[in-house]
């Protein structure tokens, strides 16, 4: 068992909820896909190419200052158990964590973290460079992410072409490699029933979603992964202006939708939220996907000012541990034991009480 | 386009079939293309780029804007083909995109709107592997102390002394 108290946060520095926006913006992630030139590509090398290109980035990210004090998982030798808690806590793909129902681990596929930091090597992309900051917080992320790619293509050949940029397995990350995604929290638009205006208005200006856990998720407790489609054509500045301006934007339409509410059916808004609050706190069992539409009715319920005794700190770490790998691993139990929801329940109704008492 | 087969469908699938040391390029309809083995709703639509392209509209036919070298090529690096990209949607190697630039350049302007690059260029460095320059000495010192890590900025500061020394 891997022991991810080792990393300060846990690798989740989006926790505390310090980061601009938080009310309603979990976090903001960068990611840049790179590839070394003198290699076939993830999908083509044998599993002797990615030993190398795994000792090969390590030598070199201890030269760097941005990894030089890095941990590094080796997802091929953890078991599913460990490669779930990392995907849980966003640090690694389903596709490197072997968890998409076809695929196995890749020889290889391992993971480098320092701080808000990190790479995971033989992804689909040799390197894949992240970076995981709170609140929405484009700027900061990309300087990060910005940094760590200079000190490592310092060492390393990355494949670049002189037109084309930055290759990349698929044709749909090729140019600048960068996906900036904000993890954002929109009930309001969901209870108008505005969101799909929104969504298909974010498509037509470049921008996709997804769900809480990126690439082919589904949406749940209202999360939704906002990020730009195209890589090429524009400057990573230009990128990230246009996601920046568009998120504030969504953040505005979203105040809006909650004003709107407020306005017009404000008994019905303050029975769903204490209503979530109360089953929350007096349930006897809880499934993940309940516990994540409960816990998006006590966070709306936060940030309209309702519920005032809940600090949204508590709100992300039910988030994370009530998910059922990290679930599972506190309580000593397994995966797919049925025991989880009560367990689940339980541990909800501990935190709230705790929070409820201490704030009085 | 109506089906070169059945003249009733409309094509979807584009089949170039080598018959007598010939290539013929058939459009076929769906129905048609299975009856000769191909499945046209191979596992590409469910790669992004699959998904894009059948959102277009343009089927499977990847653009080879005439350079009919790309079409029966195997990249030198890596051995992978055209065919071998239709089926995944994933490139083989970065020199594969010199193989097959001018299909991927029209590709790349379909998912992006164009082909150019115009974000960072990528910066190698400049010397020989392993002995850092004192240009870049002063970069990751710079870097170190911008990430307060001055443990490390003290390290680079003395081998950056010892760089900027005047040998004799």
């Amino acid at each position: 068992m891997i022991d991810l108290s080792l990393l300060p946060d846990g690798g989740m520095p989006w926790l505390d909820a310090s980061g601009n926006a938080s009310h309603l913006v979990l976090s903001t992630r960068i990611r840049l896909a790179r590839n070394l030139a003198d290699r076939p590509f993830s999908l083509r090398s044998s599993p002797n190419e990615r030993e190398a290109i795994f000792a090969e980035v390590t030598e070199v990210a201890k030269e760097t200052v941005s990894l030089r004090r890095a941990h590094a998982f080796r997802l091929d030798r953890l078991e599913p158990v460990d490669r779930h808690l990392l995907h849980e806590r966003h640090l690694v793909s389903r596709e490197l964590a072997g968890l998409d129902p076809s695929g196995a681990v890749r020889t290889g596929a391992a993971l480098l973290v320092q701080d808000r930091v990190s790479v995971m090597l033989n992804e689909e992309d040799h390197l894949r460079l992240q970076s995981l900051h709170s609140g929405l917080s484009l700027e900061a992320a990309y300087q990060e992410a910005d940094r760590l790619d200079g000190e490592l293509g310092q060492r390393l050949p990355f494949a670049f072409h002189p037109e084309f940029g930055y290759l990349t397995t698929c044709p749909t990350n090729v140019g600048t490699g960068l996906r900036a995604s904000v993890l954002i929290h929109l009930p309001g638009l969901v209870l108008t029933k505005e969101i799909s205006k929104v969504l298909q208005g974010l498509s037509s200006v470049g921008l996709t979603h997804r769900g809480l856990y990126g690439e082919g998720s589904e949406v749940v407790g209202n999360f939704f992964q906002l990020s730009n489609q195209m890589t090429l054509g524009k400057s990573e500045a230009e990128l990230l202006d246009h996601l920046g301006k568009m998120v504030r934007q969504v953040i505005e339409y979203e105040e809006q939708a909650r004003q709107l509410l407020m306005r017009e059916v404000a008994t019905i808004i303050e029975d769903k939220v204490w209503r979530a609050y109360g089953l929350l706190r007096y349930a006897r069992t809880l499934s993940f996907d309940e516990a994540m539409n409960l816990l998006s009715g006590v966070r709306l319920g936060v940030g309209l000012g309702l519920i005032e005794r809940i600090s949204l700190y508590t709100l992300n770490k039910l988030l994370v541990y009530t998910q059922p790998t990290h679930l599972a691993v506190a309580e000593g139990l397994q995966m797919d034991d049925p025991e989880l929801g009560a367990r689940r329940a339980r541990y909800v109704r501990t935190l709230l009480e705790d929070e409820a008492g201490r704030r009085g | 386009m109506l089906c070169s087969q059945c003249h009733e469908r409309t094509a979807v699938v584009n089949l170039h079939q080598i018959a007598d040391g010939e290539v013929v390029l058939l459009h076929l309809c769906e129905r048609c293309a299975a009856e000769k083995g191909v499945d046209s709703t191979s596992s590409l639509t469910k790669t992004p780029v699959g998904t894009f392209l059948a959102s277009m509209g343009k089927g499977l036919d990847l653009p080879t804007g005439g350079a009919t070298a790309e079409v029966t090529a195997a990249c030198p690096a890596c051995g992978a083909t055209l065919d071998d990209f239709r089926e995944t949607g994933r490139v083989g190697c970065a020199q594969c995109y010199r193989t097959f630039e001018v299909a991927l350049r029209e590709l790349l302007r379909r998912l992006h709107g164009s082909s150019r690059h115009f974000g960072e260029r990528y910066r190698p460095a400049e010397s020989e592997a392993g002995v850092p320059t004192a240009r870049e000495l002063r970069e990751q010192l710079r870097v170190a102390v911008e990430a307060e890590d001055f443990e490390l900025a003290a390290e680079l500061r003395d081998r950056l002394r010892v760089a900027e020394a005047p040998s004799d």
